[in-house]
């Protein structure tokens, strides 16, 4: 009969309202840099402060063509990347160190719920006292600020794990390590993903912070620089980048969720 | 000597606030091949025995022996469990899943992990090793589950209420598959279970238990014309009316 031509019929209106949420997503971004446009143009906001999407691309090319774009760009990345991946490093393993011994979990509830309550950037200024204005203190805000909260999650998913998995394991005479292995690391996969997203977003405020504070080179630099000198297009230019750098790193997550993840 | 003996187990749960007896003075032996159920109410502590001889927990007092050596002295797995439902890990194709238990003691290469697929095609699945359990129905998983279980050679296999998640259809097959698997390896099996005809149909010797504590009521002998047959089978026989009445007479005096 006619299912074909049905099926034909809910696909054709399928790839239409994808095509319309793509066309309205695409609106919204060339209404919003036109306006910006325009409105810095005729000056209905201040185009000092505000700076306008012509100028910031202006800059962006002359400070590509002067390499140091690329240097302030890569060594901020480089810290992100790195606090980013030692914060849910040490934040899984601490969380693993919680789920082997109870006893220790107990022991340490208050001090992480203290330690989670605390605002981590509040710490910058003994951190950079502790490891020196450079790169280890950078990493170290960067990792700082994900590694309580990663803990947390990751622990409470290793606990939530159903019993009866590990019921399985121990019947075949499974040792602890081996039941942490085969089912309660496999089985929080999907949380411990979704805390890399949170941490993507973190580290970024954790290196930006840092360099706020010591640095002589990155995004975050270029801020509190352009800022100084009342640049604010230099200000609006490093916004941007963090913004496509963030996404970039958002997405590769969501690529390897996508790996990982089978289910 | 018996092939497992179970002598004077007590076991008491405590909580802060309470001290609760499961089980109290259950003494039974079982002998090789056979294959026995514990029924009885919920709460009568049929699944905390089980577990117990599962060595998941020790008793608070009491002793397990398997062929006269006490339960764990030993570390190579001579008990096998299945549970009411498959628990395959989702993660793992139903070949992982059934190379489980010899994964964990480093056997499940060359030989042991051709007479493990093997296992899995004598229950049915053949050619679904590759498949994730999401892929396969109730039937299907549970069945995986019972390859699992075997997969390590157990001496026993406890079985708490592996039917119980299934349909009802999928539930006779699978008891006339499980039976059959059971006898032909000559394995020596417990069946924990609320349902006295599963407990008919499937065993040679029923233990009725009773609660508050758990303690061992009475011992039904299945006739021998009913332990000869397929669980499916032996559901038609006009012994099994006459002894489903018996047990059912005696759970309704339990109630009061």
């Amino acid at each position: 009969m006619n299912i074909e031509q049905l099926h034909n019929q809910y696909k054709t209106s399928l790839k239409k309202e994808n095509r319309l949420i793509r066309f309205y997503q695409i609106l919204i971004f060339i209404v919003f840099f036109s306006s910006w446009e325009l409105f810095s143009r005729m000056k209905w906001i201040d185009p000092l402060i505000f700076s306008s999407p012509s100028k910031v691309w202006h800059l962006f090319i002359q400070k590509l063509g002067d390499g140091t774009l690329l240097s302030h760009s890569g060594v901020t990345l480089f810290e992100t990347v790195l606090g980013f991946i030692i914060g849910t490093l040490l934040g899984t393993v601490l969380a693993s160190l919680l789920w082997w011994s109870p006893r220790l979990s107990r022991t340490l509830d208050p001090y992480l719920v203290i330690l989670n309550a605390m605002p981590k950037v509040a710490l910058g200024p003994i951190i950079i006292v502790a490891f020196g204005p450079g790169f280890p203190s950078i990493i170290s805000m960067g990792a700082i600020i994900s590694i309580i909260i990663t803990t947390i999650v990751v622990y409470t998913a290793f606990r939530e794990v159903d019993p009866n998995y590990l019921k399985v394991l121990q019947t075949f005479g499974a040792t602890r390590a081996q039941s942490f292995r085969e089912a309660i690391l496999p089985a929080c996969f999907p949380t411990i993903i979704s805390t890399l997203k949170v941490n993507v977003g973190l580290s970024w405020v954790g290196v930006i912070v840092g360099e706020f504070l010591v640095s002589a080179k990155g995004l975050g630099y270029l801020i509190i620089y352009g800022f100084q000198v009342f640049n604010f297009t230099l200000v609006m230019l490093a916004l941007m980048i963090i913004a496509v750098f963030a996404t970039i790193m958002y997405q590769l997550v969501e690529l390897l969720e996508r790996k990982l993840i089978k289910d | 000597m018996s092939f497992l003996k179970i002598q004077d187990i007590h076991h008491t749960y405590f909580s802060n606030q309470t001290a609760a007896t499961a089980l109290a003075d259950i003494s039974l032996d079982i002998e090789k091949g056979e294959f026995v159920s514990f029924l009885g109410p919920s709460g009568c502590g049929k699944t905390t025995l089980l577990s117990i001889i599962a060595g998941l927990f020790p008793p608070t007092s009491g002793k397990i022996l398997l062929e006269d050596k006490p339960l764990n002295a030993d570390s190579d797995l001579s008990i096998g469990y299945m549970l009411q439902q498959d628990y395959l890990f989702p993660w793992k194709t139903i070949e992982e899943n059934v190379l489980l238990g010899l994964k964990l003691i480093n056997k499940d290469e060359g030989l042991e992990r051709i007479k493990t697929l093997k296992l899995l095609s004598d229950v049915g699945l053949g050619g679904t090793g590759k498949l994730y359990p999401r892929e396969l129905s109730g039937g299907m998983r549970q069945r995986a589950a019972l390859a699992r279980t075997l997969a390590v050679d157990p001496k026993i296999l406890l079985l708490d209420e592996p039917f119980s998640a299934l349909d009802y259809q999928t539930k006779l097959k699978l008891e006339d598959l499980v039976f059959e698997t059971l006898k032909s390896f000559g394995k020596t099996a417990v069946l924990v279970t609320h349902d006295i005809g599963e407990a008919i149909a499937m065993s040679d010797r029923i233990h009725l238990f009773s609660a508050n504590p758990g303690s061992l009521h009475k011992t039904f002998e299945v006739p021998d014309e009913l332990r000869e047959l397929t669980p499916f089978h032996a559901r038609n026989h006009p012994q099994y009316q006459i002894l489903f009445q018996t047990i059912w007479k005696e759970l309704e005096s339990l109630e009061y």
